[in-house]
């Protein structure tokens, strides 16, 4: 194993230096090649995705032939096409599930696609995107994860007959006599909330389909794993060599989310085929909040059997990951990235795991960064601060108490993990001391003795990486895997290669995505080879018709440090080791006296040579060569740790080859008037082996931490209850800014693990596991409560200390219609007209009126009595939809009551609404009309204008029945006069 | 996301904008920032036929104190308001609240008449200018100008008083009155997001104009008497406003922020806190 110096002694530009980013001189100069800046072939074409806005309809017909029609369009993608040329995704679970990169007979979530429009360019393919008609038939559909695994619940796929598509129930070691032999039973029940890691950069796919060879010729900003290419060529039906696919030079930003443009590749490659030519497709934001992918949320009951001083002899678990419409390979691997270390940095030995996963009406889960660690932690690390709380204890001894003890590594968990090295015992002893605790505490005590909410919360997580690709088979049952095939490993690979010049060039497969691939791969070919760092050329292009790689290669799970720059290490000394056999033979001294440095290669006191000079014998004159060395210096390496082995039959399975240790702890004050939550102080304690570059370590714990401030304090994917998305803009879903982010207090300390070429481990995903419950606990610990959910925003925490609201006054009848999730609108309100009832009743079921009073109504044709077709166009202010609509008048009673229904489509999404009419007859010979309605409105206008939907709806009814006064008194009614006159009434009108 | 087709006018005056509204109406939309129409026709929420720029019409572009009002004209960014060091003193609410509005970025670009004819109800320019008092100037080529008083100009969520050929030529903030004392709070999700509640407050002797952005479809002007009634008055006041839950916040939360904040801004209890 690499022996290396402690950081403060590294060597400028070697391994474990602070060395600048060699990526950065190019991307600070508006240099950068991005997926989209890639160059086309002459003739390509641009995409656009017909999406559908309903959470849950059957699809009745698809009509593209006004779109084919349009200026500039070339083709449209249908499910019909789709299903011809391609076969739905495999997945990891053994259930009947459909999913298909189009949807074919049902959509499934407010997003999906539904046909793809390929014209000249991406402005004539959105114009044509509205003239495709796509005609629905709404289904109800289901949003809550536990609801959705009831009998009575909707079903998303009929063919496997229920929203569980997966359900395990582990056990290890001896819980249920844990339980019995326990003291204290302590349960938390808590709910991980949907959200994502939002790069700046979002998907493109360059797609060419070559029909002489029948290849698909993909360039895409994927990011691995790439075992999905496996996935992507069963689904295109192709063999592997038929579809290359390649990654750009740069990435705008991942954090897992890169894996999920997969089904898009797919989807282009196939409308490339359709149209006979390159298409191109960039995802815009909209499409990419909506329909990309997301963390699985995720609920969990969680008990601990506790003994009297905190110790914890027993976890059950009881969880529920609803991972969307369809379960998307590698779904559900958010259960099991961390199955093997379901027991944290604990030794608790006994566990009882139920594991479901459930589908609803929202978009496909994915990777995203800490990639199932936040769900875990957040159970585990809550149900600790609770546990304390509970008994009485101090959370950090709580942890203690519990904590793997040092001198035991590797430890195997009781789940399967093999913890591969640590102290976890002194890093809390570093985080205590260079974090100053005690300092902390007094504060506490200080704002508490002032009155203030002020809390401390603590968390303490092993952050695995290196993923097994073994560890997705336990979804499956042992005997299920048996008939399957043994699945395990992680297979990384690197090339480097010396040319003719004797200059050096190095590629790995790990498309990177930010993190500085480049920089660590030339400090090891730097300090191996003894060449200049800035004089090596480090590619991290994947092109899978060219470039070694394997399913492990990509970008995920951490496996850089511990994986990819191990083998960059191994092909570097395969090269080293070349390189001085053939100087020993030509100075007749020992390979082992051949050494590299200062562009030299030489014998200590001895004969010296250029390293481009030897370089160049292989090229130039392999005659000279000794025996056995072929000429040429490009070396490969591939490497797979024998420690990541299959699950055996009593489902242990060691999820990961590495595992880090962090401690977290924060001090918060919360604002008792506003809720806002203000993060006073955050220490993270990190031990990620050995560290490669301590700038790019602090650099990825940086990132991850703020990332994870969003997921604590406001990211969530909202869904109303009729599974509109209402997350559609970055001002809807909002994430942290700079200003937002309090800078952390790191601390560093180094177990090298045993298990990798360097001894490092994956560092980059660790906060996103350990901060947001972090932040929980230090808000529980303000608060005193248990009930911690997340996102933490300033209206859920002063919800939680508490709104004691004084009545509203007498006279104002108004109280806040309950609107769960915000897309169902309603509100009553009233309109005196000057004319009987009778002629009122009459004039609203009278065509030529409800026409002219309907806003916007461009035409109005009966259908059969009282029901109609419309075109409207409604809105408010310079915001306009035209839809095609259905209108009908039911329920009459006259001249007293009837009820006013409508619903329809437009580009802009589906709206239907009902108002309830009661018609009173006044004293003074006039009507008052009182209505009361409800409305639902999904689709685009619901994801990106949802703050202002229930105003905007009650604007555009109230006109229908101000137009009607207007209309039966023969004169205009001044609105604003109106209006006025109800502000100082008090007749705000909201019910 | 990209936009449908539009003409583009760039007017070289009042005048030239004028015409081109009275010849496309409804068809047509002003351009100033664009900060907010922008991401609008992006999203095709709109498709105007004709998009006029107003950014080189010069004799919009002016910034002057007439007749005890400070006169923004069309032209005018919202930074320029910023960076107007006497803007302390001749409004002193609005030189609160600036710093308030979105980034640095959006107000390098968006226009202060802009905002006003936007009418979004959490913005903060309106919600000064109906709190003040203050006045919006609408021209077209063939109407009489007129002046509308804040209050009545905004009728809802993005709607106002303004006719498809009238545009907003200038807003007037009455100029800081001797004994009142002017104060602005808002709380939003991050620092320039939308407000969830966002306050202003005129204070004099024995009343309050207290101004209320983001709760109700508009910004909402009420005078509340100090000292012991205030207390109920802000209760009336916050259940009057119609608040909605939002994916942001309840409408209970908004509610008591009127409520709390309110009191805590015009008694001061904690203003500096609040700043």
């Amino acid at each position: 194993m690499y022996m290396q110096k402690s950081i403060a002694e590294a060597t400028v530009g070697h391994i474990g230096s602070r060395q600048a980013r060699v990526e950065d001189a190019a991307l600070l100069q508006g240099q950068g090649r991005y997926a989209d800046d890639m160059a086309t072939p002459p003739g390509t074409l641009q995409a656009a995705v017909v999406r559908s806005p309903h959470a849950h309809a059957r699809i009745r017909s698809v009509d593209a032939s006004r779109a084919l029609t349009m200026k500039g369009v070339h083709g449209v993608l249908t499910g019909d096409d789709v299903k011809r040329w391609s076969n739905p995704f495999p997945v990891g679970v053994r259930a009947p599930m459909e999913h298909w990169p189009l949807a074919v007979d049902k959509v499934r979530y407010v997003g999906e696609p539904v046909c793809v429009v390929i014209a000249d360019d991406r402005y004539l393919a959105e114009d044509a995107l509205d003239a495709v008609q796509v005609e629905y038939e709404p289904l109800t559909p289901i949003i809550d994860p536990e609801a959705a695994t009831l009998n009575d619940a909707p079903i998303l796929h009929e063919g496997v007959g229920s929203n569980v598509v997966n359900e395990r129930n582990f056990r290890y070691g001896d819980p249920e006599r844990a339980f019995a032999e326990a003291p204290h039973r302590i349960t938390l029940k808590v709910q991980y909330p949907r959200n994502s890691c939002t790069p700046i950069e979002c998907y493109v796919v360059l797609a060419q389909y070559l029909p002489a060879s029948e290849t698909y010729d993909v360039m895409a900003n994927f990011q691995g794993p790439y075992a999905l290419h496996s996935v992507m060529c069963r689904a295109l039906n192709v063999p592997a060599n038929r579809l290359r696919l390649r990654t750009p030079p740069d990435s705008g930003g991942s954090f897992g989310i890169k894996q999920g443009v997969f089904p898009y590749v797919v989807l282009m490659g196939l409308a490339s085929r359709k149209v006979g030519a390159p298409v191109k497709w960039v995802e815009d934001r909209l499409e990419h909040l909506q329909a990309s992918s997301s963390a699985t949320n995720r609920v969990c009951e969680i008990e601990a059997a506790v003994e009297a001083n905190g110790r914890v002899t027993a976890l059950r678990y009881d969880q529920i990951d609803d991972c969307g419409a369809y379960l998307r390979a590698p779904e559900p691997a958010t259960f099991y990235r961390m199955h093997g270390n379901l027991s944290g940095a604990y030794t608790i030995r006994n566990l009882a795991v139920r594991n479901r996963v459930v589908l609803t009406n929202k978009m496909p889960t994915g990777l995203n960064r800490g990639f199932g660690g936040g769900q875990v932690y957040f159970a585990l690390e809550r149900l600790m601060q609770h546990v304390a709380a509970e008994l009485g204890l101090d959370p950090l001894e709580v942890i203690q108490r519990n904590l793997v003890p040092a001198g035991v590594f590797p430890y195997r968990a009781a789940a399967g993990a093999l913890l591969d090295s640590g102290d976890y015992p002194a890093a809390v002893e570093l985080a205590r001391r260079k974090g100053n605790l005690d300092e902390l505490l007094q504060r506490r005590d200080q704002a508490r003795a002032e009155g203030r909410l002020y809390g401390i919360g603590y968390a303490a997580v092993v952050e695995p990486s290196i993923s097994n690709m073994g560890y997705i088979t336990v979804a499956m049952t042992p005997e299920e895997r048996q008939k399957a095939g043994p699945k395990n490993g992680a297979v990384s690979t690197a090339t480097v290669s010396v040319d003719p010049l004797g200059s050096v060039t190095a590629h790995v497969s790990s498309t990177p995505q930010g993190q500085g691939h480049q920089t660590v791969v030339a400090q090891i070919i730097s300090e191996l080879l003894g060449v200049k760092l800035e004089s090596i050329s480090v590619n991290v292009e994947l092109d899978t018709g060219k470039d070694a790689w394997s399913i492990a290669s990509g970008n995920y799970s951490s496996r850089f440090s511990g994986a990819v720059a191990g083998s960059v290490y191994n092909a570097t000394l395969k090269i080293r080791e070349r390189m001085a056999t053939i100087a020993a033979d030509m100075w007749q001294v020992s390979s082992t006296d051949v050494r590299f440095a200062d562009g030299k290669i030489f014998v200590e006191n001895g004969p010296s040579q250029p390293f481009h000079r030897v370089a160049g014998t292989t090229h130039w004159s392999p005659g000279l060569l000794p025996e056995g060395e072929t000429g040429g210096l490009r070396e490969t390496a591939f490497w797979t740790p024998p420690q990541l082995e299959a699950p055996n039959d009593q489902d242990c399975i060691n999820s990961s080859l590495c595992y880090g240790f962090i401690l977290d702890f924060c001090g918060v004050e919360i604002d008792r008037v506003t809720g806002q939550v203000r993060i006073d102080k955050y220490v993270t304690t990190h031990d990620a082996g050995r560290i490669l570059n301590p700038m790019l370590v602090e650099g990825q714990i940086l990132g991850a931490y703020s990332q994870a401030l969003g997921v604590a304090l406001m990211e969530e994917f909202a869904y109303g209850e009729d599974g509109s998305f209402l997350s559609g803009t970055l001002a809807d879903y909002l994430i942290p800014t700079a200003p937002e982010v309090v800078d952390p207090v790191i601390l560093h300390m180094e177990t090298p693990s045993p298990f990798t070429p360097l001894g490092a481990k994956g560092v980059g995903e660790g906060n996103n596991m350990s901060t947001p419950v972090c932040i929980a606990n230090a808000v529980a610990d303000a608060l005193g409560r248990s009930d911690i959910k997340l996102p933490l925003t300033p209206s859920r925490v002063r919800s939680m200390i508490g709104i004691d609201e004084p009545a509203a006054p007498e006279g104002l009848v108004m109280d806040a219609p309950k609107v769960a999730g915000g897309s169902a609108l309603q509100a009553n309100d009233l309109v005196e007209i000057p004319a009987p009832p009778q002629q009122v009743f009459d004039a609203i079921l009278d065509p030529e009126t409800l026409k002219a009073i309907i806003p916007g109504c461009h035409a109005l044709e009966l259908e059969s009595e009282n029901h109609y077709r419309a075109d409207v166009t409604v809105g408010v202010g310079m915001i306009r939809a035209r839809f095609a609509a259905r209108v009908a008048l039911t329920d009459l009673d006259p001249p007293h009551s009837l009820r006013l229904s409508g619903s329809g489509n437009s580009p802009m999404g589906s709206a239907t609404g009902s108002a309830k009419i009661n018609l009173v007859a006044l004293e003074n010979g006039n009507t008052r009309l009182e209505y009361a309605y409800e409305a639902a409105v999904t689709g685009k206008v619901a994801a990106v204008g949802g703050r202002m939907l229930q105003s905007a709806s009650r604007v555009i009814i109230g006109q229908i029945f101000t137009r009607l006064a207007q209309r039966l008194s023969g004169k205009p009614i001044d609105t604003s006069l109106w209006q006025r006159l109800r502000a100082l009434l008090g007749m705000g009108g909201t019910k | 996301m990209k936009p449908a087709v539009f003409d583009y006018v760039r007017a070289a005056n009042k005048r030239e904008a004028l015409q081109q509204l009275t010849e496309h109406g409804e068809q047509a939309r002003i351009i100033a920032g664009g900060q907010s129409l922008m991401a609008v026709l992006n999203m095709r929420l709109a498709q105007p036929k004709v998009l006029i720029d107003i950014n080189q019409a010069s004799d919009l572009h002016y910034l002057k104190v007439e007749n005890n009002c400070l006169k923004v004209g069309a032209a005018v960014r919202q930074v320029e308001l910023l960076d107007r060091t006497s803007l302390v003193d001749e409004v002193p609410l609005l030189a609160q609240a600036m710093p308030w509005i979105g980034h640095f970025q959006t107000r390098n670009r968006g226009t202060v008449c802009g905002s006003v004819a936007h009418a979004d109800p959490s913005a903060e320019i309106p919600l000064c200018l109906v709190t003040l008092g203050g006045t919006v100037v609408l021209e077209s080529l063939k109407g009489k100008r007129r002046e509308v008083p804040a209050a009545e100009f905004f009728q809802g969520v993005l709607t106002t008083e303004k006719r498809p050929d009238e545009m907003v030529v200038e807003v007037q903030f009455p100029l800081r009155e001797a004994d009142v004392i002017y104060r602005f709070h808002e709380v939003a999700m991050r620092h320039g997001d939308f407000a969830l509640v966002a306050l202003a407050a005129c204070i004099r002797q024995g009343e309050v104009d207290l101004g209320v952005g983001g709760v109700a479809d508009r910004p909402t002007l009420r005078r509340l008497p100090l000292g012991a009634e205030l207390k109920d008055s802000l209760n009336t006041l916050a259940w009057s406003l119609g608040a909605q839950d939002d994916v942001h916040a309840s409408a209970p939360y908004r509610r008591q922020l009127v409520r709390e904040l309110g009191q805590q801004l015009i008694e001061d209890n904690d203003h500096a806190r609040a700043s």
